[in-house]
């Protein structure tokens, strides 16, 4: 059973009181009482309606129903229209809890209550069938309906922001103005079909027969999002499943490339970057070290000073890196990230020796990220620096080796959110001797500065 | 790959989608010049959206090119009985027409831009919007056409709307129909499989493709013009869905084939060791009559075989693993596996990559039960990979004998006969 505090059962059964007053005091006053089997229709439709759910922007999911309350408007009238959306919450398949279904039915039918008025005021047709000509469906169905889609969006959303608001004490209007501005034009948008349902099933004569019509397009679009979220679950899980056997070589820096992932797209949400760009930096992150596969394991464990043509090998990461990804497509941008995540501002990086600017910001990110990661992990040589004192490094090298901005980027993404870094590996699984001494992301780490082992700066395509 | 029988079949259902059209075009051509063209602003606002439709086609996961709203538009065009209070009189050719100037249209940027698609998916989509324009509007059924009759079911719209979606479904049927003849041809795969593939890939997105050509021919009565592009939108929506599944797939794939050469550039195998081996195990599992779901797991598997080799601290001298001990294969397919199993959704893919080196044993088999015989995928990649061991990348003529007789030598212990025959097959088509 839902735990609920003492304040939202007050308020549940206030909405549920005046959703039964509405129906009880309404009968015969708003609306005429619809037919029977037209009203089972409904009330079956959005009982199925409700675990019909599509993902709009922001990670929340919108369920069909609104579709089919908004539809019963003008084809039942008000009063039809409410009884179905209480009624089909209160019965819908699924597994809701008591306390779940009893809100959602008032809630939707104080939402269809409000929604019908507006309609009925505007001076909707409760006469679909005789509606006709574009120009009277426009004056007597197509435009009240819009704004009674609206008016239905907004309700909803405010009875529910208040249910989160006495439930977890989230104050009201943040819990309102955030869920109207994510999924508020998804959720008008969707209630839109409410309105071709309408007409498809009065002026156009087809019946129940539009709901079929109308949601099967629908049904298999949310078939094929669930599709996506499955798939791009697995891609992920098999990206960081084999990034991971990369990885496995040294011990140090297990779960190094996850992290950079992450302290990038920390920077990517301070600089205000846009979703897709985010997750393409997201993955560069992850892929950004996969060259290393191409470095000898001897020369990632050894213990003591590089040579040179070592060093040249591990120079040559992020050409190896590049030259694997190049096949997918999706991360093109990722691409130049992962090629010159080592290059400095100054010139002194590496694989080309690209200077301030004319590194990509991919890679001008990742290169913060990546330096930040490792001088907050331990390395057999020393003991994890604490975020501050690496922060301070970071604030050192800026200008000659990172961007000054992604810097402050970072600085100011730690100081609202704390940073989770890498668990102790001599606390977490014995060290058998065999790890690197020279990180080649650490910034302090003495390491000889190469020229560029590619000759000619170029930037990529 | 060759293009035998599959060739042929594509170019038989162009020719026959050439021909129709021609054969549409001219009869228009005629009655328009001694008629009239009747619903032009009909006629023209279908050629726009079907024109629209066809620009944004998108290719839907397994290769499969796709056009919804021109393929819903096309549909429409056949069965749109009333425009407003008017009748909508036009015959087939009219439609065919439509369909051919609209679809020409919208293809003519991505030929700008040398993307176009195959001639015989649009060949294809052009003979089922043919056949459902025949059937709802020239063929007589009880002495008057479809179009006809139901105008006189007023007291019954939804009579209409069924019926509409009765051809509607006939003709999207048909295009999947054609679709599996095609490839089945093309890929050398038993039909019967390759039909149920199309089927089971083409069944959303073809039902709302023919719901939203019923909604906007049955919507043309009461809105008028403005039906056209407002019922479509549902159908945009699932377009849009269907795109960023298509791409999740597509990058998955993408990112199997580039990850698949860690082993390659970490000096455990050869160069595109890995690539060549499932490029040959997925034409076997074709020429064996493997699903499309299978095919894909196959083909991750294969790329994915050699995997465990980066568990090893040093890698194999040339990394052939059929010149290894088989503990060592073992213990490889092992750590293979338990990478792959690390994904947490690939299971099947990692019992393949687990099973890849067992010995096939044959009087065994048959008494094995389900979960202890050796998948076919897991013999499929022990042949293609010893094949590839013993060739490597030269693929020279002689070279290629020797391993089929070395392969020969373990028939029916090491190897499964029908597996080898396969392999025997594949080799020849090359």
């Amino acid at each position: 059973m839902l735990q609920l505090p003492r304040r939202a059962w007050r308020y549940l059964a206030i909405v549920v009181a005046a959703d039964s007053a509405v129906l009880i005091a309404g009968f015969g006053r708003i609306g005429e009482t619809p037919p029977l089997p037209t009203l089972l229709i409904f009330l079956a439709l959005g009982a199925l309606a409700h675990f019909v759910r599509v993902p709009s922007s922001a990670g929340q999911t919108i369920s069909f129903s609104s579709i089919v309350h908004l539809a019963a408007i003008p084809v039942l009238g008000t009063w039809g229209a409410v009884l179905s959306a209480s009624l089909s919450a209160l019965f819908t398949v699924g597994r809701w809890s008591a306390p779940v279904r009893l809100f959602n039915g008032g809630q939707m039918g104080l939402s269809a209550f409000a929604a019908g008025s507006t309609f009925a005021y505007l001076g909707g047709s409760f006469h679909v069938d005789t509606v006709g000509g574009s120009g009277e469906i426009f004056t007597d169905l197509v435009a009240p309906m819009f704004v009674a889609t609206v008016v239905h969006c907004v309700a909803n959303g405010a009875l529910l922001a208040w249910m989160v608001h006495s439930h977890k004490g989230v104050p009201f209007r943040v819990v309102f103005l955030g869920t109207l501005k994510e999924g508020g034009v998804t959720y008008v948008g969707y209630g839109l079909f409410g309105l071709l349902l309408a007409v498809l099933w009065g002026p156009a004569g087809v019946g129940p027969l539009s709901a079929v019509l109308v949601l099967a397009p629908l049904y298999v679009a949310r078939w094929a999002w669930a599709q996506y979220a499955e798939e791009h679950e697995a891609y992920e899980r098999t990206v960081r499943a084999l990034v991971g056997a990369v990885e496995a070589k040294d011990l140090y820096t297990r779960g190094h490339n996850e992290r950079v992932s992450r302290a990038s797209v920390m920077i990517a949400d301070q600089l205000g970057m846009g979703p897709d760009r985010t997750e393409m930096l997201r993955f560069a992150g992850i892929l950004h070290d996969v060259g290393k596969i191409g470095v000898p394991t001897r020369v990632l464990r050894k213990t003591g000073r590089l040579t040179d043509e070592e060093f040249a090998a591990i120079a040559l990461h992020p050409v190896r890196g590049l030259d694997m990804v190049r096949g997918i497509e999706f991360l093109k941008e990722a691409y130049s990230g992962i090629l010159h995540h080592h290059e400095r501002l100054d010139g002194r990086g590496y694989p080309m020796g690209l200077q301030g600017d004319d590194i990509p910001e991919f890679a001008r990110i990742i290169g913060v990220a990546d330096a930040f990661d490792s001088m907050t992990s331990t390395r057999s040589y020393r003991q994890a620096r604490s975020v501050a004192e690496a922060v301070e490094e970071l604030r050192r090298c800026s200008g000659t080796q990172f961007d000054p901005r992604f810097v402050d980027a970072l600085v100011t993404a730690l100081e609202r959110q704390p940073w989770e870094g890498a668990p102790d590996p001599v606390a977490d699984g014995p060290v058998d001797g065999t790890t690197a001494v020279f990180d080649h992301d650490d910034p302090s780490a003495a390491s000889p500065v190469l020229p560029p082992v590619a000759a000619p700066p170029e930037r990529l395509p | 790959m060759t293009r035998g029988r599959g060739m042929t079949a594509a170019w038989v259902v162009v020719a026959l989608a050439v021909m129709v059209a021609l054969a549409a075009v001219a009869s228009t051509a005629v009655s328009f010049t001694r008629d009239g063209i009747p619903h032009l602003g009909l006629l023209l606002s279908f050629v726009v959206l079907i024109a629209a439709g066809e620009f944004l086609r998108l290719t839907l996961p397994g290769d499969r090119d796709a056009a919804p709203i021109g393929a819903a538009m096309g549909l429409a065009v056949a069965l749109v009985p009333e425009l407003g209070d008017r009748q909508v009189s036009y015959g087939a050719a009219v439609v065919v027409t439509t369909v051919t100037l609209g679809t020409m249209l919208g293809v003519a940027p991505h030929a700008v831009a040398s993307r176009a698609p195959r001639a015989d998916v649009l060949a294809r989509r052009l003979l089922a919007v043919a056949v459902a324009a025949l059937v709802f509007r020239s063929v007589p059924w009880g002495g008057q056409p479809l179009v006809e009759r139901v105008a006189d079911w007023d007291d019954a719209r939804w009579r209409v709307a069924v019926a509409m979606l009765v051809v509607a479904v006939l003709g999207v049927a048909l295009d999947v129909a054609l679709a599996a003849v095609v490839r089945s041809g093309a890929e050398h795969a038993p039909l019967g499989r390759v039909a149920l593939d199309e089927a089971r890939a083409g069944v959303g997105i073809s039902t709302a493709i023919a719901a939203t050509g019923v909604l906007i021919a049955v919507a043309a009565r009461p809105m008028g013009l403005l039906a056209l592009p407002v019922f479509a939108v549902p159908l945009l929506i699932t377009q849009f869905a269907f795109r960023r599944y298509a791409t999740v797939r597509r990058t998955y794939l993408q990112t199997i084939r580039s990850l698949s050469r860690l082993t390659e550039i970490g000096g455990y195998t050869e160069t595109r060791h890995s690539q060549r081996v499932s490029e040959l195990a997925v034409e076997m599992g074709r020429d064996l009559g493997l699903g499309e779901r299978q095919l894909l797991d196959l083909e991750y598997a294969a790329l994915l075989h050699d995997i465990g080799q980066l568990s090893l601290a040093d890698p194999i001298p040339g990394g052939a693993t059929v010149v290894v001990s088989r503990d060592d294969q073992r213990r490889i397919a092992e750590l293979g596996a338990a990478i792959v199993g690390q994904t947490g959704v690939q299971s099947r893919v990692a019992t393949i990559v687990q099973r890849q080196c067992d010995p096939y044993r044959m009087p065994m088999q048959h008494e094995l039960d389900g979960d202890e015989q050796i998948p076919l995928a897991a013999r499929i990649i022990k042949v293609a990979n010893a094949y590839d061991d013993l060739v490597g990348e030269s693929g020279q003529l002689s070279r290629r004998d020797e391993a089929l007789e070395r392969i020969h030598l373990g028939l029916a212990y090491e190897y499964d006969p029908r597996v080898v025959a396969s392999l025997s097959r594949v080799l020849t088509r090359r």
